[in-house]
């Protein structure tokens, strides 16, 4: 998935050089809503993002300590670790407008 | 389940509860918050929630070997323990002892996007992980309402605080909510409704300026507690509630006797003075001397090698001690010897109840023998009447508990010696001077006389005192026909009297003189009829010589002319000498 990404926007790119996407997918043992989120974040990662994205799924029932870190409450959670800033998403991810907007993906498509 | 089980025996065996720590708040919750169930803790900001829910914390990791979570929604772990560091806690301490975990949650509005259904198993993963670290037996969640600015989804919310709270009973952990205050509920949110054990609502109200804070309990399922409001406060050892009804009358009495320091009120008061640990009250208006009495009580009682604490609400330290020395009043040395210290403060420094707990705090550390208030009305003013009245009762209390003399002075206003509020005081205490004014003759002339002392005799006099150099005198007050007589008024009386006695020795000494005077005359006169009597005498004594001598010449005359004619001379003789006998003889006959 590691792969160098063409600039299709370059007055973007300039503001945000397009790197690789570092998201993390927070739950708690496999739930449906976070069997569904990870599904649904897959999709539009490989839609939007493809070959410049990583998903890390971390289980908080097995790393509880890892929640303090990216301060997490709900889950599931999509953190978007890198590019900066931070960004965070909760829940099933069903609604892909507002993952779009929540992950700010919405200026690059 | 558990909880099911938890409720049924809870009706049968008193409660279990969990007790806080908190000076005051176990004694109104008669011990402590429900063990094992959440308690709500509401209050408008800046109340004291958090201090109240970290001293709990606090207390439980220090006193009672009860773990604690803190988990903060408000505030970094950083700045938590830079705020209750202020109240003496060491809260990074107990964190690296493992005795408490703070957990800072950070949720920023408007930063969360949501996207479908979600739930808040993150939150609940990171309590229990926090609880488990270290075996928590309580935890603190201030203030839980942040998260209604973060997540916009308000069903999902509800239900899952409403699966937090069973969450927490049934995990064993006593805990605190904190939220903030509504307009219209007790919380801003409607948190109540989900704990509904016990209700803790904490107020700060400002009147006439000065901010106090009040605890009330509004609910506590299955127990008795005061429903009061308490007026708590935040020091710097942490908060502390006065319950102020939850002190009894029982404490012990002493029949030793304290002296004035002013030995004629030690006579009024049956000879011996005061009674130890009772409360006296010395009321005057202004300039009566109020200061001057309680300064001469203070001194009395550290020359007998007691203690004594000052607490000053009028003039500084140094300023009581420069002013008693001008009445030959000597304090500093004791003060130097650590006999008698004297707290000065303002009385608009801080509340009532403020004042009250650094004074009872004050009292611990120094278990003085006799505490001094001056005066007492200047911190009445702080609050209302019935806080005033409840604050000297609680002051009093306290006092007598520990057998310490207390002795408050109370500034009246104007003319009216009586005031209301003192009517109110003074059922609380056991000894009562007035002191009082006498204007007249163009001077002003204070009185003192004891109005009550219970539990001894007394005397029912006015007297009047007097400040000199060398402290107070207690004169008698002449009682002539238009009143009470002092001062000048005093004085005149006594040179009257004065003048009347010297009047009489005058008279005396001249009744003398003129007796003398008499006595002189008449033995002049004596002398007078005595030597014209020797002048006379002589006189007649020189006639008599005169009449003898010629008497004798006489007769020398005759006794030559008889010797002349001899015979005749004899029968002249006989002759005179018969007749005499005849008229014996006759009368025989």
């Amino acid at each position: 998935m590691k792969t160098k990404t063409v600039k299709r926007h370059p007055t973007k790119a300039l503001r945000r050089p397009a790197k690789l996407w570092q998201l993390r997918l927070y739950t708690t043992d496999q739930t449906s809503k976070s069997l569904m989120a990870f599904a649904n974040l897959k999709r539009i990662c490989e839609t939007h993002l493809k070959g410049r994205y990583r998903i890390r799924v971390i289980d908080l029932l097995t790393h509880p300590q890892l929640a303090k870190g990216d301060q997490i409450l709900a889950i599931p959670t999509v953190v978007r670790r890198l590019p900066n800033p931070v960004r965070t998403i909760i829940g099933n991810l069903s609604d892909t407008e507002r993952v779009l907007v929540g992950l700010d993906l919405r200026a690059t498509t | 389940m558990k909880s099911n089980r938890s409720k049924r025996s809870s009706s049968r065996a008193p409660l279990p509860k969990c007790p806080t720590g908190i000076q005051g708040l176990d004694e109104i919750t008669g011990g402590g918050l429900p063990r094992n169930r959440p308690t709500l803790v509401c209050g408008g900001a800046g109340c004291g929630k958090t201090l109240l829910a970290a001293e709990f914390l606090v207390r439980g990791a220090g006193f009672f070997n009860e773990p604690g979570v803190l988990m903060a929604f408000e505030e970094t772990e950083a700045e938590l323990e830079a705020n209750v560091a202020s109240l003496g806690f060491d809260l990074a301490g107990l964190v690296r002892r493992k005795k408490i975990v703070l957990d800072y949650v950070h949720i920023e509005p408007g930063e969360i996007q949501e996207t479908g259904d979600y739930d808040l198993e993150g939150l609940f993963v990171r309590l229990n992980h926090a609880i488990d670290s270290i075996g928590a037996k309580r935890v603190v969640l201030d203030t839980l309402e942040a998260l209604f600015s973060g997540l916009r989804n308000e069903a999902i919310l509800r239900a899952e605080l409403r699966r937090l709270f069973r969450w927490l009973k049934n995990k064993g952990v006593t805990a605190i909510i904190t939220a903030e205050r509504g307009r219209d509920g007790l919380t801003r949110h409607g948190l109540e409704e989900y704990v509904s054990d016990c209700v803790i609502l904490l107020d700060h109200r400002v009147n006439d300026q000065i901010a106090t804070r009040h605890l009330r309990v509004v609910k506590y399922r299955g127990a008795l507690h005061g429903t009061n409001e308490f007026p708590f406060l935040i020091g710097d050892e942490g908060l502390s509630v006065l319950p102020i009804t939850s002190l009894g009358l029982n404490h012990k009495v002493s029949n030793e006797r304290v002296a004035t320091g002013i030995p004629r009120l030690d006579a009024m008061l049956g000879g011996r003075g005061f009674f130890r640990g009772s409360s006296i009250l010395v009321t005057g208006t202004a300039g009566t001397g109020k200061t001057i009495i309680s300064a001469n009580f203070a001194q009395a009682a550290v020359r007998r090698g007691e203690r004594v604490l000052f607490f000053s609400f009028e003039e500084s330290s140094n300023q009581i001690i420069r002013n008693m020395h001008s009445i030959g009043l000597r304090l500093e040395p004791y003060v130097k010897k650590g006999l008698l210290r004297i707290h000065a403060a303002r009385p608009s420094l801080y509340g009532l109840e403020m004042h009250l707990a650094t004074m009872f705090k004050e009292i611990a550390a120094f278990r003085p023998h006799v505490v001094i208030v001056d005066p007492i009305t200047s911190l009445m003013d702080l609050g209302t009447a019935s806080e005033g009245k409840g604050m000297v009762t609680r002051l009093i209390d306290y006092l007598k508990e520990g057998q310490v003399t207390s002795f408050f002075t109370s500034l009246t206003q104007g003319g009216h010696v009586l005031q209301q509020s003192e009517a109110g005081m003074s059922s609380l205490m056991d000894s009562w001077l007035l002191l009082q004014d006498f204007e007249g003759n163009g001077e002003r002339n204070r009185v003192l006389y004891v109005l009550k002392a219970r539990g001894m005799k007394h005397s029912n006099q006015i007297r009047e005192f007097l400040i000199s150099d060398h402290g107070i005198d207690v004169v008698d007050a002449y009682i002539g026909a238009s009143g009470v007589l002092t001062g000048s008024a005093r004085a005149a009386q006594g040179a009257l009297e004065k003048a009347a006695v010297l009047a009489n020795q005058q008279e005396a000494a001249r009744l003398k003189r003129e007796v003398e005077r008499k006595r002189t005359a008449i033995e002049r006169q004596i002398s007078g009829l005595r030597s014209d009597y020797e002048s006379e005498a002589v006189e007649l004594r020189r006639i008599a010589e005169q009449v003898g001598i010629s008497t004798r010449l006489l007769t020398n005359e005759q006794a030559a002319s008889g010797r002349l004619r001899q015979a005749d001379a004899k029968a002249a003789a006989n002759r005179r000498s018969r007749p005499r006998n005849g008229m014996n003889g006759n009368g025989h006959a």
